[in-house]
């Protein structure tokens, strides 16, 4: 046949079955189904997704290959370690292909981290993610109550742990507990235990259910997986957020989890935790015993040691007669001796008064006044003579100025005397010249007054009237005009020996006057002509 | 000393206010007066401690809940 078929033309497709796509891609599901239906791979996660749907894409690798795998929303729920990048695990699955992209796939039910080194270096990592966020901060850690009233415990209601913790509490201190029943492992534990937490946290402070002053979360010893539930971030939130101060006690002393970093209070065992929780009662009692009896013995001690003090004191305070006793005593004395001292005080003072009054006699001041008057003579005595002396020389001195003044008064009178004739003789001189000068002067001016009284007396017009002229008036007027003596009806006519009022013809004549001569008119011009010869010619 | 009026101390304080009491009234440096007033003070604190340590009832319920919230509780039994 291979002889045959070898150089033979390639059969003809006649002879294979044809397949659609569609069918080949099932044959091959069917194939590697069928082929690994479970399988337990192990290999590192690498790249891992999960959109919204909640299904969980993610790749097994080693150093060679990559597998596709995938773990539906279902399946990841019950996952208790969730695959993580870089981590090392068994994955159990069975094979699948899908065909839409002709990939071959593996569906992963549960996901085991491969080793414990693998988890813990998770449990680091996730640890040190929460710890950067301040979740573990000690800052954050509130005080476990010294004595809650209500104490709310989470964890399994079934089990040793439930038991020792209430056996602890009864022994140490009665209290009231609300177990909050929760898985402690498997898938549900992490939700449980988170939402146990929330819930007594949201319980009302005054609500019917009293809501717990301490909470404790509490499971036994176990496998690292049996407690994985406790490093799951939602409990570890849920701790940290708890307002209730919280203690966990999650294993063995040597296990630890998340909770324990995230709790106010680690305890090493769930029993630890009971005893961290509350004091114990009979100590307490025993306590408060021992403080009330030193209290008591306080108080008296204070008082025993006040009244010894007191005693003290008081023992060493003197008797208030011993005080007083020695001044009532010198009272005593000093008044008994008053009246006495006084008595001899006069007496004393008389007895010196009276040595004094004896020697005060009258002789005795009239010779005081006898010796006064001695001293008051002598000094009389020597005043006079003293004011003699002071007149003598007084007098010698005047003397002096005696002697000198009589022949300085001479000089003087001399003086005068001469001073005086020459005086006269200047007042004679002047006095004859004072004489001598009016007289001249008269004599000057009687002459000239008689040689004017002649030109007067030659020129006035009495003397003409003497030569047979007369004067005219009328009314007091002189009348040098016939026009002005006519119609008048008296004239007067002076002649040298007087005047004759005559009237004119017709006329009545006046009475006659004796008027003083009127200065005539003619008179008054010669004055004025100052010459008689020229006016006399007027005439 | 507390301003807190003891009736609403807690045990803790109560004993710390206790302690501070008796010491105080140990040292002896308080006036007489102030002595009895502490020591009154101090019978008070040991009656409320007192109080406080005769509620030690054991009582132990089992919590319902429905949706993460308190529905009330049961007695638990046989633990």
């Amino acid at each position: 046949m291979d002889l045959f078929e070898d150089p033979a033309p390639p059969p003809a497709p006649g002879n294979q079955p044809e397949y659609t796509v569609s069918e080949l891609s099932g044959a091959v599901k069917r194939v590697i189904e069928g082929e690994f239906g479970l399988v337990r791979v192990r290999g590192e996660v690498g790249r891992v997704s999960r959109p919204a749907s909640g299904h969980l894409y993610f790749d097994l690798k080693d150093d060679r290959a990559v597998i596709a795998a995938i773990s539906w929303k279902g399946q990841v729920a019950k996952m208790q370690v969730r695959p993580e990048e870089g981590m090392e695990v068994i994955a159990t699955g069975r094979m699948t292909t899908f065909p839409g992209q002709s990939k071959y796939q593996l569906i992963v039910e549960d996901v085991a981290p491969a080793g414990a080194g693998a988890l813990m270096a998770m449990l680091e990592k996730r640890k040190a993610a929460l710890g950067a966020e301040g979740l573990f901060d000690p800052a954050r850690k509130k005080p476990i109550p010294f004595l809650p009233g209500v104490i709310g415990v989470v964890t399994s209601p079934s089990g040793a742990v439930i038991r020792d913790i209430l056996h602890r509490l009864r022994d140490r201190f009665p209290r009231h507990v609300l177990i909050w029943p929760v898985a402690v492992q498997g898938e549900k534990c992490a939700a449980e235990v988170a939402a146990a937490i929330r819930g007594f946290n949201a319980m009302p402070a005054d609500g019917p259910v009293p809501r717990p002053d301490a909470l404790i979360v509490a499971r036994g010893g176990g496998s690292l997986e049996d407690l994985w539930g406790f490093n799951e971030e939602i409990v570890v939130r849920a701790a940290a957020a708890s307002r209730i101060p919280l203690i966990s006690a999650v294993g063995h002393e040597t296990d630890t989890t998340l909770i324990d970093f995230a709790a106010d209070l680690r305890a090493p065992t769930p029993t630890a935790a009971a005893e961290l929780a509350v004091p114990v009662r009979l100590e307490m009692v025993a306590a408060v015993d021992g403080l009330t009896a030193r209290l008591s013995r306080a108080l008296a001690g204070g008082m025993e040691r006040r009244r010894l003090r007191l005693s003290d004191l008081s023992r060493g305070l003197p008797r208030l007669d011993a005080l007083t006793g020695g001044a009532a005593q010198r009272l005593d004395m000093a008044s008994g001796r008053l009246s006495g001292a006084l008595g001899l005080m006069v007496a004393r003072k008389r007895g010196a008064f009276d040595a004094r009054a004896g020697r005060m006699r009258p002789d005795l001041l009239l010779g005081l006044v006898a010796r006064r008057r001695d001293g008051l003579d002598k000094r009389a005595e020597a005043l006079a003579s003293r004011l003699a002396r002071r007149l003598e020389l007084a007098h010698l001195g005047l003397d002096k100025w005696a002697s000198r003044l009589a022949p300085a008064l001479h000089r003087m009178l001399a003086d005068a005397g001469r001073k005086g004739a020459d005086g006269r003789a200047r007042l004679d001189g002047l006095a004859q010249r004072l004489d001598a000068a009016p007289a001249r002067r008269l004599a000057d001016l009687a002459r000239r007054l008689e040689a004017v009284d002649r030109t007067r007396l030659t020129l006035g017009y009495a003397e003409t009237l003497k030569r047979g002229f007369a004067v005219v008036r009328a009314g007091g007027h002189v009348l040098t005009r016939r026009a002005e003596a006519e119609g008048r009806p008296a004239l007067e006519i002076e002649f040298a020996d007087g005047r004759l009022p005559v009237a004119p013809a017709g006329a009545t004549p006046p009475p006659p006057q004796a008027a003083p001569p009127q200065p005539a008119k003619r008179t008054k011009d010669r004055g004025d002509g100052g010459s008689g010869s020229g006016q006399g010619s007027l005439f | 000393m507390s301003d807190k009026p003891v009736s609403e101390m807690s045990f803790e304080e109560a004993m710390a206010a206790l302690e501070g009491v008796v010491s105080q009234l140990e040292r002896g440096e308080v006036a007489l007066e102030q002595s009895i007033a502490l020591y009154e003070r101090g019978a008070a604190l040991k009656a409320h401690c007192g109080a406080k340590l005769a509620e030690a009832e054991a009582k132990v319920e089992m919590i319902r809940s429905a949706e993460g919230k308190v529905t009330g509780t049961v007695p638990a039994e046989g633990l």
